[in-house]
């Protein structure tokens, strides 16, 4: 018994290692963030330094874009996930409470497209929205995370609207309800938790995507991601200030992604993993 | 509308049957934006990509325009660099897959034991996934992989051996390293999600039993775990394939082509070089190549999706 706990401690010390071990890197952007230049940029590192606020000062201030990048980080995130639910909702509604033969190839081929990897759309959408006027627009960014991501909110929402008892929304038909107030009386309120866990996980994968942010945009309607590879080839001289300015990117979302965890596995993995 | 629905859901046997007949119409407006704005933005994109490929279609020379056969598809295949870049795309599929599976199997299992502090830990642990990759790419490049200033350097002159320039002489390793560390969180987190619905009483039977840990694990949890494994490799190969923020932030294909991969040549190409029907024929490659995974992942959606319509 005893050498059977001393392994169960000696294993507990291994998980904290490894996860000690795995978070190290944000730790130490982290710490970075609170160093000045010159203390960032060290041959051998200043583990312990007094912490100043000077380099997020320097992201903040203006000329340097921060607000700017975040705005439209913000915007499109918000924007995109608001229409993908606006789009989802009502088709998921439709799929989970009148089926017809067709919905489960209508399901299965929406979620399909989200395998399209995003090169094989890439030339054909940058020659159209330069045509039109989209590039560098955050309307055609917008989009394009709209897209993206409305295969796994129409998935999420479908699931979540089958966890509502049929007789619910049966009985509101008899009762004389049409669709609509079916939908807005009965069913939204019901799937309200599961619709808003859906949006805080299109919310987290808008705000994290780089590759369209990078193709589609210039500086207008540039995001933060786009700001932050900016930094790419900084060598050295901006260490501290691109440390400030990624955990304030970063540190919203690892935050909300700690809560959504379970969703976040249910929606990427299609219902597999619940 | 309303009566109908009534005299259906009341009358007829079949009344969900007959319902859905009656609300075919409704339903199909309904369904309508969502199909519609998925075939806009990816469908007719893809099928111009299709198009694309055949034309000779460079935006730096518009004279040159017009249908090229099979022209760009044969240029692509006696392009070395393609080759490569298949060659680089399959090499981080292949070791990122094994090392995230592997790593995130081992990690769940530790972390679905109990311990002090279990919630912290494992919510430390799952951090890199929710990281944004291009900060995934310029926190390892910079800070440390970096030969003078980064950390790595720094511990191995501690160790008294010759600081390596990661990015420059294990350029490949270096891309999958950082792939990994986004991804094993996802593989632990999902993997341990599995472990959690295994049914306790089929371990305490296997424990009165005499199993030991590893008949234990070979018979009981890889076989329950069976399903999940297969979304987590399907999953995260769809998404290897696609990498890109790791690499155009810190490498940008180099040395030479020693990290270009698929989606890195593409962007090369339409970016760079300007040749929108080489580039077309190699996304055709893209998505081929996606699909090879996509297409057995779905098959075991639609399966998922039957058996929960059946339940």
């Amino acid at each position: 018994m005893n050498s059977n706990r001393f392994a169960n401690g000696a294993l507990g010390v291994l998980a904290w290692g490894v996860a000690l071990l795995i978070f190290f890197p944000i730790l130490w952007l982290l710490l970075t963030s609170f160093k000045t230049e010159q203390q960032a940029f060290t041959v051998v590192p200043n583990f312990f330094f007094s912490p100043t606020l000077e380099s997020f000062k320097m992201a903040l201030a203006q000329g340097s874009g921060y607000w700017h990048y975040a705005w439209n980080s913000a915007l499109t995130a918000v924007a995109s996930t608001v229409i993908g639910l606006a789009l989802a909702v009502p088709a998921a509604y439709a799929m989970a409470f009148y089926p017809n033969k067709r919905t489960d190839f209508l399901l299965v081929w929406m979620v399909s497209t989200k395998f399209i990897p995003a090169v094989g759309v890439l030339i054909p959408i940058y020659l159209v929205y330069s045509a039109v006027g989209l590039l560098d627009n955050a309307l055609g960014l917008t989009l394009l995370f709209t897209a993206m991501n409305l295969p796994i909110i129409v998935w999420m929402v479908y699931s979540y609207f089958r966890d509502i008892p049929k007789d619910i929304v049966e009985a509101a038909d008899i009762d004389g309800a049409s669709i609509m107030q079916t939908l807005f009386k009965v069913v939204l309120p019901l799937a309200l938790p599961g619709l808003a866990s859906t949006g805080l996980l299109a919310l987290i994968l808008a705000w994290n995507e780089s590759f369209w942010s990078i193709t589609m945009t210039d500086h207008s309607a540039a995001t933060l991601a786009v700001y932050i590879a900016s930094f790419k080839s900084a060598e050295g001289l901006f260490w501290a200030k691109m440390s400030a300015a990624s955990v304030l990117a970063i540190a919203p979302i690892i935050v909300l992604g700690w809560f959504t965890q379970r969703q976040m596995v249910r929606g990427l993995t299609f219902g597999a993993v619940k | 509308m309303k009566a109908i629905s009534r005299t259906a859901s009341t009358t007829a046997p079949s009344a969900e049957e007959a319902g859905a007949r009656s609300f075919a119409r409704t339903t199909r407006l309904l369904m309508a934006p969502a199909v519609i704005f998925l075939l806009i933005w990816m469908l007719v994109p893809l099928a111009m990509t299709i198009y694309y490929s055949f034309q000779q279609y460079n935006l730096i020379m518009p004279m040159y325009n017009g249908f090229a056969g099979l022209t760009n598809f044969t240029i692509l295949l006696s392009d070395p660099t393609f080759w490569k870049s298949l060659a680089n795309t399959l090499i981080i599929v292949g070791a990122s897959l094994v090392i995230t599976v592997c790593l995130g199997l081992a990690l769940a299992l530790l972390f679905n034991r109990t311990f002090v502090g279990r919630g912290v830990a494992r919510t430390l642990a799952v951090a890199p996934f929710f990281v944004m990759p291009v900060v995934t790419g310029l926190i390892w490049k910079n800070m440390l992989f970096h030969p003078v200033y980064g950390l790595f350097a720094w511990v191995a002159r501690q160790l008294g051996l010759e600081p390596i320039d990661w990015l420059a002489h294990y350029p490949m390793l270096s891309v999958i390293i950082m792939i990994t560390w986004e991804w094993t969180p996802f593989a632990l987190l999902v993997l341990l999600t599995g472990l959690q619905s295994l049914p306790e009483d089929q371990i305490e039977a296997a424990k009165l039993d005499g199993a030991s840990a590893w008949q234990e694990f070979r018979h009981i949890v890889i076989p329950h775990l069976g399903q999940v494994l297969y979304v987590v490799v399907m999953l995260e190969s769809i998404f290897f394939l696609t990498s890109f923020a790791e690499i155009y932030t810190t490498t940008g294909g180099g040395p030479g082509t020693a990290t270009t991969n698929l989606p890195y040549y593409i962007f090369q190409t339409v970016f760079q070089q300007n040749d929108i029907g080489i580039a077309s024929a190699a996304a055709i490659g893209a998505v081929i190549l996606a699909n090879i995974f996509a297409i057995m992942l779905i098959r075991f959606i639609a399966g998922n999706l039957n058996a929960g319509a059946a339940r």
